[in-house]
């Protein structure tokens, strides 16, 4: 212990001899450098080599999950089927982005239970993992939309009274203003609003699922999407101000109500009053039984 | 007056000093004279049923609208002047909105009570209008509407005209996306009137739409002009009421030339005075717990934005539904368009639909030329045909109702709202006509199954077995009230022509009106069941007398069943002719 101490001591009195002498700060630079170039050489490679290879064996398993489950409608390469009368039995997948496989995929639209005018959200089939090697296999297709990054639908860093302005303009004809659907023609559907996470909003936003009609990043800014995004968010923790909002439909469960439960106990009411007349009727009809 | 004099108590008759009470009544009679009109008034008798509380529903509904209407006015600017928002409510600050708007919010989130003020005025709204249809319905089913109340009648359809008209215009003062769609829609509807339609549209709107006139307008039409109509409308409808007294039920006792009940004092004071703290309870509790349109929800007014699920209040509904379910016709000529696919559905059909309300009570008493006054009420069985009409309008306007829903209907039971309108747009014509059909016969065959049980009483469910094995049920002869009650209805008389041609051939005239009218008359009438008469009752007494004796040995093991089973005594029934 002693001699490894006197060993450092008499190493660092040579450095600190040495240190004051002309080439010592460069000789310092030179050595820093080959230490992080090393150390970058011996790393750095290495990791994107195994990155790529994940993401070969990404695409691999991608293509292997894809061939079970997806390509009897969208072809054995995504080069969807085309049906006789020149309509998609399935859409051609290229260039629809992981972005398009993660909404899909993630809220359980796909793979479609069978042939309907609209592909209804029900439960997720596959794993995030399965999902994610999927849009791996479709991006590898032809480029497109990538799943969004975390921090882009964060609905903490939007602006709630912007969104709910562009909300109005772009979302409320179709999906009405509380995001609770709306009725499109022959069956469809615009899907309610108000369970969906906020990264499927932002991939639908982009992709435009179904008959949604897309809102690429020019139309709507990655900014913009995240106010939507936080409107939305805000929509689903308000506070029911006014009560029971009876589905937040409008003018047609009001009307509903106001029958129902309005007329219906006010002539429960009438048919209580008369029915407790002043006493000697009652009398009268007693002493006739 | 001065000394209070007892009579009529069970202790002698005693001098006292006035009371307080007295002395003010005396004096303010001595000024007013009102003594003379209350002591008729005060004692003005009405007869009890529960169905004849329904037009209560709609007075004390309206007097809630008064009182919730003028709370919201103190904070309510009626002005299209453009500000920010900046209140309580988070989401909407920093929003270009109209004051109208702004206000609207500011009653809903900075002013006490006044969310649940707005939520109430707007669930009477819609209780006012719904029990002045359902209090109509009562009239016309039970022929209330006859001679001499036919013009209370046409008073109501005008009340039902005004409120929905009413309504729309509080529809449209808040200035939210959905009050705006409604005025760009009413714009559009005017807009399709010929001729006339675009000059209307820029007098209404003081120019192009929306320009900053029309909220201020509607205001003063919605707490002015109409309220002013609907009181002097209102007033008029009890005066008749007062003057016509009140229709009543047959019964023993009960004859077209009298009222049976309760006198107003006290036994109708009250009642009317609870129903009304009922009414007022039942639309503070909705307007507490049921969010009627959120304004902070559907946001500021802005022409380019819509929403799905964008609906008139339910009264509007049906000539919406029309509208919807139009086909796109148009004509084009001499550079114009003329819009059959708005006109006809939302200007001419409602226009159609109140005329023929009107009408009604006069078509009626011309084709079956009875002028004479009525106060005893018609069971609807006893009027099929009317029954019938009413229940054909009736199918009319809820298949109506449900196009002006079909994209809600679409969205949640998952059909195509495409399929929801070619069903309708055949059914709204069929259907009424099945409707019609179905209530004729059904309202036939209760008049047989009422004559059944004058002739032969009623199903006692005690089934009897005779000596040979066979099973028989049998009869009872229906309580004496309730045989009065079925059997108080006049005959129904066809009317019909004497001769359209004299002994030289020639045409009396207007005899083709009357021929129409015979025709009429006859498919109004002609498959009604008659009571039976005064010797058809009687025989079947006797006959069911006879078969009384046959039983009466068979009974006679089974005593405590007999006791239950006595015949009640039978009394005069009403005079069959």
């Amino acid at each position: 212990m002693r001699l490894l101490s006197q060993t450092t001591r008499r190493l660092a009195g040579g450095l600190s001899r040495h240190r004051r002498r002309k080439l010592a700060g460069p000789a310092v630079l030179l050595i820093a450098l080959m230490l992080t170039g090393g150390l970058f050489a011996l790393f750095s490679p290495a990791q994107a080599e195994t990155k790529k290879a994940n993401d070969a064996d990404d695409v691999a398993a991608g293509r292997a999950l894809f061939l079970v489950g997806c390509s009897s409608c969208h072809g054995a390469n995504g080069e969807g089927i085309a049906t006789k009368r020149g309509n998609n039995y399935g859409p051609p997948l290229v260039g629809v982005g992981a972005a398009a496989v993660d909404f899909q995929v993630g809220t359980g639209r796909m793979p479609l239970a069978g042939p309907t005018v609209q592909a209804p959200r029900k439960k997720v089939s596959y794993t995030k993992e399965e999902i994610q090697q999927l849009g791996a296999y479709v991006q590898s297709l032809g480029p497109g939309p990538a799943v969004p990054e975390s921090e882009e639908y964060d609905p903490n860093e939007g602006d709630v009274s912007r969104g709910g302005a562009i909300f109005r303009t772009n979302c409320t004809a179709c999906h009405n203003f509380a995001g609770a659907g709306g009725a499109l023609p022959g069956g469809k559907y615009a899907p309610k609003l108000t369970d969906v996470s906020s990264k499927h909003i932002f991939e639908a936003l982009l992709t435009g699922p179904q008959q949604m009609p897309v809102f690429s990043n020019d139309v709507l800014t990655p900014a913009d999407k995240r106010d939507v995004i936080s409107y939305l968010r805000q929509n689903d923790d308000a506070p029911k101000y006014g009560g029971f909002s009876m589905g937040t439909l409008g003018p047609v469960s009001e009307g509903m109500f106001a029958w129902l439960v309005g007329i219906g106990v006010l002539v429960g009411f009438a048919v209580w009053i008369a029915a407790h007349t002043a006493r000697a009727k009652k009398a009268v009809k007693g002493g006739q039984q | 007056m001065s000394e209070a004099v007892t009579t009529n108590g069970s202790k002698a008759a005693r001098s006292q000093k006035p009371s307080k009470v007295a002395g003010v009544a005396d004096w303010a009679d001595s000024r007013l004279g009102l003594a003379g009109a209350m002591k008729k008034n005060i004692r003005k008798v009405f007869p009890d049923h529960w169905s004849f509380m329904l037009g209560e529903i709609a007075l004390w509904s309206f007097v809630v609208l008064l009182l919730t209407g003028v709370f919201l006015t103190l904070w309510f600017k009626p002005s299209m002047g453009e500000t920010t928002y900046s209140g309580s409510y988070e989401p909407l600050n920093g929003i270009e909105v109209s004051e109208a708007y702004a206000s609207s919010l500011h009653i809903s989130f900075d002013v006490r009570a006044g969310l649940l003020m707005r939520q109430m005025h707007h669930w009477a709204a819609m209780l006012f209008i719904a029990a002045m249809l359902v209090h109509m319905m009562r009239v016309y089913f039970t022929g209330a509407f006859r001679k001499p109340r036919e013009l209370n009648w046409v008073i109501g359809v005008l009340l039902l005209v005004l409120g929905t008209l009413e309504g729309f215009t509080g529809y449209s003062l808040p200035d939210d996306l959905l009050s705006g769609t409604g005025i760009r829609a009413a714009n559009g509807f005017v807009a399709a009137i010929p001729v006339v339609g675009t000059y209307v549209n820029f007098f209404l709107f003081g120019g192009e739409f929306p320009g900053d006139s029309i909220i201020p307008r509607l205001y003063t039409i919605h707490v002015l002009l109409i309220p002013g109509l609907l009181l002097a409308l209102i007033a008029a409808h009890m005066l008749l009421l007062v003057y016509h007294k009140h229709t009543q039920w047959p019964g023993p006792g009960r004859t077209n030339d009298n009222v049976v009940g309760f006198p107003m004092l006290p036994v109708y004071a009250a009642k009317a005075g609870g129903f009304f703290f009922i009414v007022f309870g039942v639309t503070a509790l909705m307007g507490a717990f049921l969010s009627i349109n959120p304004i902070w929800r559907y946001g500021p007014y802005n022409p380019a934005e819509v929403t799905a699920g964008s609906q008139p209040d339910w009264y509007m509904g049906w000539p919406d539904g029309a509208l919807r379910i139009m086909p796109g016709w148009e004509s084009h000529f001499w550079g114009v368009t003329l819009s059959w696919n708005v006109f006809i559905p939302i200007i001419l059909l409602p226009t159609l639909a109140i005329g023929i309300l009107m009408a009604l009570p006069f078509v009626e008493s011309w084709i079956t030329g009875d002028k004479r006054d009525h106060h005893l009420l018609q069971r609807p069985r006893d009027a099929p045909t009317r029954t019938g009409v009413m229940v054909a309008l009736m199918t009319f306007y809820g298949l109506f109702w449900i196009a002006g829903g079909n994209d809600i209907i679409a969205i949640t039971f998952g059909l195509s709202i495409n399929a929801i309108t070619h069903f309708l747009r055949v059914a709204v014509f069929v259907g009424p006509v099945i409707a019609f059909i179905i209530t004729k016969r059904w309202c036939i065959s209760l008049q047989r199954q009422d004559n059944e049980k004058l002739l032969h009483g009623y199903e006692t469910g005690i089934i009897m077995r005779d000596a040979s094995g066979g099973y028989s049920e049998r009869h009872q002869p229906l309580p004496v009230d309730e045989a009065y009650a079925i059997s108080a209805r006049e005959r129904d008389q066809i009317f019909q022509i004497e001769s359209s041609t004299d002994e030289n051939g020639v045409e009396a005239p207007g005899s083709r009106a009357e021929k129409v009218r015979a025709r009429l008359s006859q498919a109004w009438y002609g498959t009604n069941v008659q009571k039976p008469t005064a010797a058809e009752l009687e025989e079947a007494h006797h006959h069911a007398e006879e078969h009384d004796h046959e039983s009466d040995s068979e009974l006679a093991g089974i005593a405590s069943e007999r006791h239950e089973v006595d015949p009640p005594v039978r009394k005069e029934l009403p005079p069959s002719d």
